[in-house]
């Protein structure tokens, strides 16, 4: 089965504190990290690989810098990576984003399964996925926290809905967008799989290689545009009660009410 | 660096490198640079006070003006319209009278017409019904393909989406079959210069983004369920209009083999509920639920849990509140032994009323609560639940 996983460099949004000043955000030594989500579906990929053979090609779409988000990919266990980056590329929304992913994806092979993190903690869209299984003309199934079983043309999967879980079969070529188990534990690779990394096969891809229409691309191409980025409203101070139950339970009380929220 | 300039009246007073979310930009020789981690993001260009950032924007020229409405799509769930339909349509109602345009509802299922009427009822002066054996159970595939055949016939202003599991699986399919733009999550929406504004948060909520789509029609947002108010029966005039629909079973590529549902299913769900009474670690056992179960109770809301105590399988997983589990906005959030890790704030900080109670006073969630109270769970929560049932037995009377 060959497989293909989306990944995207962030920041730790984890790491992410806001002066409390000046309401700005403070970004001093906050850490890239491969994408939580992501980092689930290529580990959930690798047990596929292992299970039923096959390989897993993993791609991500940013600047040289999310190299290192791949290179700890192939020590998870990918086999083969590549890095799209070129200015052509910067500043795409999400549906820019999808399309030149689709170009890439193409021009990188046939694939039986794509997996994706639902969503990239920093934008939190869960859009790119869906978007690129549209644009490769693949069925979908999103928010999956367990594939199940591969057979000859399907593929089922234990997938998260408001009400509980509702185990889906798809036909493959499927795309999955991928919501961590609470059980599952990030690791990370041993120092041997590290070393071995560096000799596996890596790709860096610019608008050259994968072609498409520029104007489909970047900021330019996308049709959403941010006009604005601010900070979030503070939340006005609010009241600390540090005092025995009775007498901070009473003061409670006396806020919700002169709130009306009970 | 392309895409970006930097001009002359850059003082290099260094707020762009403190805003930048990707930490692109570096002072040289008292001058901001932009380096390549730069992704366009706008926040610098946003934080300038001397306007001293410029990104180069496109403009487009499509025809806009043929695209009139303003559409909700409705969902449902065991024959029921869900809140979020309601506060969709309230907004939409909004929208659509400050454009002086007409209300659109969508409403795709088995034998939904009392919810096309329920629609009509509730401001949507159009309501498309699609109804079919097999729209019974969502699939992407069916869903997707009915909607994008209705926008492009049609050809509304505004679609709005619920940000739920179904609207966010289904509405980046249709942007992505359309070629537009999608906004997601929104928890503003308006109208300026004709434009719909959308606002969203990032970054794990730290910072705001107002978004707009001058280029394509419709422009489409999902929106959060919780933030808009459900509107009152308009008596508005209304059309209800039945879509043909073809499927065959074929075209759609999943299907739902078992819906195992969780144990909460049978409880009301912490999307929906106005107070929730969330566990954390602090909690320190399973049994320990009992006691927001019983405040839960009184206050008519739903309990709520942190990774923590769903990951010790103190309580199922629909019940995880934050990012990797639900977002909400309550109008009472009770944070019970939950110290705030950021994950957490994320999927509760919109709620208009935060109560936390912890043993540790220097916990993050006391910074993001109206009231706190340091001391232990065990302890105040009984004492809580009591006056709170007073006043419901006074109220009631």
């Amino acid at each position: 089965m060959e497989i293909l996983v989306c990944v995207k460099q962030v920041p730790d949004t984890t790491e992410v504190k806001v002066d409390p000043k000046t309401g700005t955000l403070i970004r001093d030594g906050v850490p890239s990290i491969l994408n939580p989500f992501d980092q689930f579906a290529l580990e959930e990929s690798v047990r596929l690989k292992n299970q039923y053979g096959g390989n897993v090609t993993v791609i991500s779409m940013g600047p040289p810098q999310a190299r290192t988000a791949l290179m700890k990919c192939l020590a998870l266990g990918a086999d083969r990576a590549i890095l799209l980056s070129d200015r052509t590329f910067a500043g795409a929304d999400t549906w820019a984003t999808a399309y030149t992913l689709a170009l890439a994806i193409q021009k990188a092979g046939k694939f039986d399964l794509i997996m994706c993190g639902q969503q990239a903690i920093d934008g939190d869209t869960a859009q790119v996925g869906p978007e690129i299984a549209h644009n490769l003309g693949m069925a979908q199934v999103t928010y999956v926290e367990k594939v199940e079983s591969v057979e000859a043309g399907k593929i089922t999967v234990k997938s998260i809905f408001e009400d509980g879980y509702h185990i889906i079969e798809a036909k493959t070529p499927v795309l999955l967008t991928c919501n961590t188990p609470s059980s599952f534990q990030y690791g990370n690779p041993p120092m041997m799989a590290i070393m071995k990394a560096g000799k596996k096969p890596f790709d860096t891809w610019t608008y050259n290689e994968i072609g498409g229409d520029k104007a489909k691309m970047g900021l330019c191409g996308s049709p959403t545009q941010v006009v604005r980025v601010y900070s979030p409203p503070t939340r006005g101070k609010g009241i600390l009660l540090n005092e025995p139950a009775d007498g901070a339970v009473k003061k409670l009380i006396e806020a919700m009410r002169e709130k009306k929220v009970v | 660096m392309a895409g970006i300039n930097i001009n002359e009246k850059c003082v290099g007073c260094g707020i762009c490198v403190k805003i930048c979310p990707f930490g692109a930009i570096s002072l040289v020789n008292k001058k901001a640079v932009i380096g390549d981690a730069c992704t366009l993001c706008g926040a610098c260009e946003s934080s300038c006070k001397f306007g001293a950032i410029q990104i180069e924007r496109c403009v487009g020229k499509v025809d806009t003006s043929q695209f009139k409405g303003v559409w909700i799509f409705a969902e449902a769930h065991e024959g029921k319209l869900k809140n979020v339909a309601f506060e969709l349509l309230g907004k939409a109602r909004d929208l659509a009278k400050e454009l002086n345009q007409e209300v659109g509802a969508l409403i795709l299922g088995k034998n939904v017409k009392p919810l096309a009427q329920e629609l009509a009822k509730f401001g949507a002066n159009k309501v498309y019904i699609a109804e079919h054996l097999l729209l019974e159970d969502y699939s992407t595939d069916a869903y997707s393909n009915i909607i994008v055949g209705l926008i492009s016939k049609h050809k509304p202003n505004i679609v709005l989406y619920p940000a739920t599991r179904i609207g966010r699986d289904l509405a980046p399919r249709v942007a992505a079959a359309l070629n537009l733009g999608l906004t997601a999550d929104c928890t503003g929406l308006s109208i300026k210069d004709g434009l719909l504004l959308q606002t969203r948060p990032a970054f794990g909520g730290n910072i705001m983004a107002d978004i707009l789509c001058p280029n394509t029609r419709p422009q489409m947002a999902t929106v959060r369920p919780n933030v808009f108010k459900k509107p009152e029966p308009s008596g508005a005039a209304h059309e209800i209009i039945g879509v043909p629909v073809k499927l065959e079973p074929f075209a759609i590529r999943t299907k739902t083999k078992e819906i195992i549902k969780s144990e909460a299913s049978g409880a009301k769900k912490i999307d929906e509920v106005d107070v929730i009474v969330a566990g954390g670690r602090g909690m320190e056992c399973k049994e320990n639920f009992k006691l927001l179960e019983e405040l839960a109770e009184t206050l008519g809301g739903a309990v709520g849990a942190s990774r923590v105590a769903v990951e010790n399988g103190w309580i199922p997983k629909a019940h995880q509140v934050g990012q990797s589990g639900t977002t909400v906005s309550p109008k009472v959030y009770i944070a019970c032994g939950i110290s705030g890790t950021i994950q957490h704030l994320v999927g509760m900080k919109d709620s208009k009323f935060i109560i936390a109670i912890n043993k540790d006073p220097a916990a993050p969630i006391f910074n993001f609560s109206d009231v706190g109270i340091v001391g232990d769970v065990k302890e105040v929560l009984p004492k809580l639940k009591e006056e709170i049932a007073k006043i419901v037995k006074a109220s009631g009377q």
